[in-house]
């Protein structure tokens, strides 16, 4: 099996050998309908997968499609124990673009944190260039995960392809044990175009 | 089995372990996805000889499990809230009846005002039915002691309550080692009544008991519960020796010894007091604290002996008793009766609000200068409580409270009618 020995997967490393244990934090942003809660359970999964602790949970607020939804992802190699909202995470991933300016979704994101927006269009066009000029340029991405959801599921739920995306850019997790995570959620058909769309996120990350 | 799952999956497959004959169970958030996991088990007939039956309230469904535990079936429902509250006359009568129904409380906030998020009013608002409520720190733990329950009920023939937080626990995916059919058969014994409904050997339950003997049955139940009391432990130690694993028991002390502030607390916002608890000990603080496992029965010796040496208790409670302060803290109080130790009240996460560690370190360290208030609302906006009693001085058609409160942090809202 190949080992991309990408800017992500070096970083992780050294998290990992560091003296005192840490926990790294995933926020997830969407709305409801998106799939932003099992984005976390699957990051969670995955990492459970690979011989970790991990815990996830939602953030509920009023329970409606297409209310703005919160979901947290704790990783680490001792139990956690703490049980608050992340307010400072290493790491965002925003599902739905349309939050940027009406959700503070960057809120106590650390200055050495990855950030990976489901969209196509430039940090420019998003109107916050200014604000990821400001991290090291291979933690921010942005990936058109829901065309690659229709392209290869037939529905536009971006949270699968987007975990193949975190995994590239920061190497927290391996792409298989996402793949492992998805198959396991999704058994058959469902879960392998769902693979298909993460690997492929997993792709154009490490490129970017 | 270590697994990554949900917290109401692992609860609903231990369930199922504990060969549960007769589950009636009416769905509220948060506990849904617990009775819905049993429901799966039964109708994929992995969870067999179990009678699934769906009834039209939380008041059936209790009524439901007294008919069934009397006439001699292992019975399990689960509710949380509203539906805790609307099952209160049967849950005095599960408990009066001493049958052993186990109860999962997915802990949630009661209206008015309507909130669906956690905090421990439900299961505090019959904290003196007689039932004995356990409260589990982690999804293990609550895991663990629903499987403890089943065992703890059936030898004393007493209702349990196992209280599990909603959404922090209940819809958490975390790392639990869920157990197998031959661990939990190893542990829990077919189910042997002390009393059961049988054409064949007929007696009545549920007989009137006039000014004449009532006493002496209440106090046959607050026995029963002191009995609870060496019995808890004795059933974590056997559980540990089955499975490997120190869950349940009265008290869990954390670096207690020396430490000068103890914090205390129930649930699973003691995994964050421990995370400030070491951090703040790094900083060459003197803190420990203690979770209380088993609230009733209230271990009093248990949990005096863990806050010996003590010089000030911080209890941090996710429940009020309005006008006088902490129910917790009230119930502390009385295992130090006999010591001149202030007891401080932490007023935290009602209706779900996030106790983060950095509040809980900014409290601990005040309590440790002694600046702490007998009674304290953890984050509470000062300006927006303010405002809405100089508001309503001011006019005496002022508006319900809730409402004013809401458009108070979010202008945008249309103003009631005023």
């Amino acid at each position: 099996m190949a080992v991309i020995l990408d800017a992500g997967s070096i970083e992780a490393e050294i998290r990992r050998t560091q003296g005192r244990t840490s926990v790294f934090q995933i926020r997830i942003h969407g709305r409801g309908g998106q799939g932003v809660v099992t984005a976390a359970e699957l990051l969670s999964v995955a990492a459970f997968k690979e011989g970790r602790h991990a815990q996830a949970f939602p953030s509920f607020g009023s329970e409606r499609m297409g209310a703005p939804v919160v979901s947290f992802c704790r990783i680490a190699d001792e139990e956690i124990r703490l049980r608050e909202p992340i307010q400072e995470p290493d790491a965002l991933i925003i599902q739905d673009p349309t939050l940027l300016h009406s959700v503070d979704v960057f809120a106590g994101l650390k200055p050495t944190g990855y950030i990976l927006i489901n969209s196509r269009r430039s940090f420019e066009e998003l109107g916050i260039a200014d604000y990821v000029a400001g991290f090291p340029a291979h933690h921010v991405c942005d990936v058109g995960a829901t065309e690659l959801a229709m392209k290869h599921i037939g529905r536009p739920l971006p949270n699968a392809a987007l975990l193949g995306g975190f995994a590239a850019i920061s190497g927290e997790m391996h792409m298989e044990s996402v793949a492992d995570a998805i198959m396991e959620k999704f058994p058959g058909a469902v879960g392998e175009a769902n693979v298909a769309a993460a690997r492929e996120a997993f792709e154009i990350a490490a490129k970017a | 089995m270590l697994k990554q799952v949900e917290g109401s999956q692992a609860i609903a497959e231990a369930i199922g372990y504990c060969r549960p004959e007769v589950v009636c169970a009416y769905p509220i958030t948060p506990q849904t996805h617990i009775v819905e996991g049993v429901g799966a088990l039964v109708k994929a007939g992995t969870l067999q000889n179990c009678e699934y039956i769906n009834v039209e309230s939380e008041f059936a469904a209790l009524s439901v499990a007294i008919g069934a535990s009397a006439a001699g079936a292992r019975t399990y429902t689960a509710t949380a809230s509203q539906g805790l509250l609307f099952m209160a006359e049967a849950v005095y009568n599960a408990a009066g009846l001493g049958l052993p129904i186990v109860m999962t409380i997915g802990n949630r906030a009661i209206g008015a005002p309507i909130n669906i998020w956690n905090d421990h009013t439900d299961s505090m608002a019959m904290k003196d039915a007689g039932w004995i409520q356990l409260f589990a720190e982690t999804n293990q733990e609550a895991v663990d002691l629903h499987i403890q329950a089943f065992r703890l009920a059936e030898e004393l023939s007493c209702p349990v309550m196992v209280c599990v937080d909603g959404f922090i626990l209940t819809h958490a995916y975390e790392r639990i080692d869920v157990p197998t059919q031959e661990e939990v058969d190893a542990f829990l014994p077919p189910f042997e009544p002390i009393q059961v409904l049988d054409p064949a050997e007929p007696y009545s339950i549920g007989a009137m008991v006039g000014p004449e003997a009532f006493t002496e049955v209440r106090y046959l139940g607050h026995e029963k519960q002191l009995q609870a009391l060496r019995l808890i432990p004795e059933i974590a130690k056997v559980f540990n020796d089955v499975f490997g694993r120190e869950t349940g028991g009265l008290v869990h002390p954390y670096k207690t010894e020396g430490a000068e502030t103890v914090v205390v607390a129930l649930g699973s916002v003691n995994g964050t007091i421990k995370d400030v608890v070491d951090a703040m000990r790094d900083d060459g603080g003197s803190i420990g604290s203690v979770s209380i496992c088993s609230f009733r029965p209230f271990p009093l010796e248990a949990l005096a002996q863990a806050l010996d040496g003590a010089k000030r208790v911080v209890v941090v409670e996710k429940s009020l008793a309005p006008g006088l302060g902490g129910v917790v803290a009230s119930n502390v109080r009385m295992a130090l009766a006999r010591k001149s130790v202030p007891v401080h009240t932490v007023i935290a996460g009602l209706g779900g609000r996030p106790i983060t560690m950095a509040s809980l370190k900014e409290t601990f360290e005040a309590a440790g200068e002694d600046r702490l208030p007998d009674v304290q609302f953890l984050d509470l906006d000062h300006g927006a409580v303010e405002h809405e009693l100089v508001r309503s001085r001011a006019t005496r058609k002022s508006g319900p409270t809730a409402e004013n409160i809401l458009r108070q942090l979010n202008p945008c809202r249309p103003a009631a009618q005023s």
